[in-house]
């Protein structure tokens, strides 16, 4: 059994046919509200379900509620905001019940009809949910963008945000489906937003070993300097999993959203998105979400003991390194040798690499993956 | 109902027999839980969360199912 929507049920805020066309032509009589890339996958993804129980954004006894305890109002686990900014000159003649239309570079992609219009305090937000100010993080970085007010409703959705890899999206209702029909019981959902190394497919075979599919949903979008671009981590995951993984056991499918670097808070988001996908487990590995050294090493580990009603089982997989005796790909529990015979496998150093274009050795990232990274110009952000 | 405002959200109470109470006092020496009250919330939201996973059923129709299916073999999927 695929596992329960969080909050019970599967939203989905879509229109199809002639209330469709109603909707859209109607949108283009109400006052408009241009939205950045971010807030235009948001409204794609409460549309979908992906946010459930979300049907809009988030009103501001949920937004405190979840600054506060982590929770939504109603006690349900919500880690992360999911809120709409605005400027207070674009407001100033709306008000709670009008509806308006968000559009997304010039088109009006959904309805959102104003639940409430309420001030926000930026410091505050980004030390609960970032536990730091620091500039140096580019989550805060980003809040400290935002603009000064925030706008909640429930929004209904007109058109699904342009798609480069329409094939490899998939939206919960369909993996839903998806892996009823492949009569999977256990689904391991992996989260990435990097191209593939030795590290990340051992702990993918690890929980595959013990699970009956594994879900592999690399978030695309927005992303820190030096992180890998979107058809970059697409094609390296091809590349990998078309090789290295029975076709049966696997499902690829790319999830616009994105990151926060939020560390913990984080993690528990990610596990809540793929319970809505339909995911039973999900991995979680060292720093998950994390950056730099704003978060210790497990603290994400250490995050879901606060939440035995979230539905949805953290799989803490040790990292992964290279051991020169074990000649394998290994972790501290199975591994007796000292550190001089382990090779760490760091993300950053595989990056620097390929940056500048030398191949990393086959032990630390697989031949094919490497080819599909450099055949792009410019493989970072 | 009596709420009040708490640094971490809005909190209320309820009454458990004292014998209970230093009963699991007893049992959370020594483990993560640092209150009763912690302890009790952690015990309550899991029940309710198993309670509420017997209640679900799919929303979906079969016809909508079988054209999710159709997608799914078009995407190559199935
Ligand atoms: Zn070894």
């Amino acid at each position: 059994m695929v596992s329960r929507p969080h909050g019970g049920r599967l939203i989905d805020r879509t229109r199809v046919g002639s209330s469709l066309e109603r909707l859209r032509e109607e949108s283009n009589f109400m006052e408009k509200l241009e939205v950045n890339e971010g807030r235009a996958f948001d409204v794609a993804n409460i549309a979908h379900g992906v946010y459930s129980p979300l049907e809009g954004f988030m009103n501001r006894n949920d937004y405190e509620s979840v600054l506060n305890s982590m929770r939504l109002e109603d006690d349900t686990p919500w880690t992360i905001p999911i809120v709409l900014d605005a400027e207070e000159k674009h407001l100033k003649d709306l008000r709670e019940g009008d509806e308006i239309a968000l559009s997304y570079k010039g088109k009006n992609i959904a309805i959102l009809r104003i639940n409430e219009i309420f001030s926000w305090d930026k410091k505050r937000h980004a030390y609960s949910i970032y536990k730091t100010t620091s500039s140096k993080h580019p989550g805060v970085l980003k809040i400290m963008s935002m603009k000064e007010m925030m706008i909640s409703g429930p929004i209904t959705l007109l058109e699904d945000p342009q798609e480069k890899f329409e094939r490899q999206r998939l939206w919960p209702k369909d993996t839903r489906v998806l892996f009823e029909h492949l009569k999977w019981s256990s689904v391991v959902a992996f989260q990435t937003r990097n191209a593939p190394h030795t590290g990340h497919e051992y702990i993918m075979k690890a929980a595959l070993t013990f699970a009956d599919g594994l879900f592999v949903n690399p978030l695309l979008g927005w992303k820190k300097k030096g992180d890998f671009r979107d058809d970059v981590i697409v094609s390296a995951y091809k590349a990998l999993l078309d090789r290295y993984f029975p076709k049966e056991s696997y499902v690829f499918s790319v999830l616009r959203m994105e990151m926060n670097y939020a560390g913990p808070r984080e993690a528990i988001h990610h596990a809540i998105v793929r319970k809505n996908y339909g995911a039973t487990h999900m991995i979680v590995g060292r720093d998950h979400a994390g950056i730099g050294d704003f978060y210790g090493p497990y603290d994400a580990w250490k995050a879901f003991e606060e939440f035995p009603d979230l539905g949805i089982i953290p799989l803490f997989i040790r990292e992964a390194f290279y051991c020169k005796k074990c000649k394998a790909m290994v972790n501290e529990k199975i591994c007796p040798h000292g550190e001089e015979d382990r090779i760490r496998i760091s993300g950053t150093r595989i990056r620097k690499m390929l940056t500048k274009g030398e191949r990393p050795p086959e032990f630390l990232m697989r031949p094919e993956v490497v080819d599909a990274i450099l055949s792009f110009e410019k493989p970072f952000f | 109902m009596k709420k009040k405002l708490g640094p971490k959200g809005r909190y209320t109470t309820v009454s458990i027999p004292v014998t209970l109470y230093e009963r699991i006092k007893n049992l959370i020496n020594d483990t993560g839980f640092s209150s009763v009250s912690q302890f009790v919330i952690y015990v309550l939201r899991e029940i309710a969360s198993n309670m509420e996973e017997e209640k679900i059923s799919s929303s979906l129709t079969d016809e909508e199912k079988n054209e999710i299916i159709e997608r799914l073999k078009k995407l190559g999927y199935i």
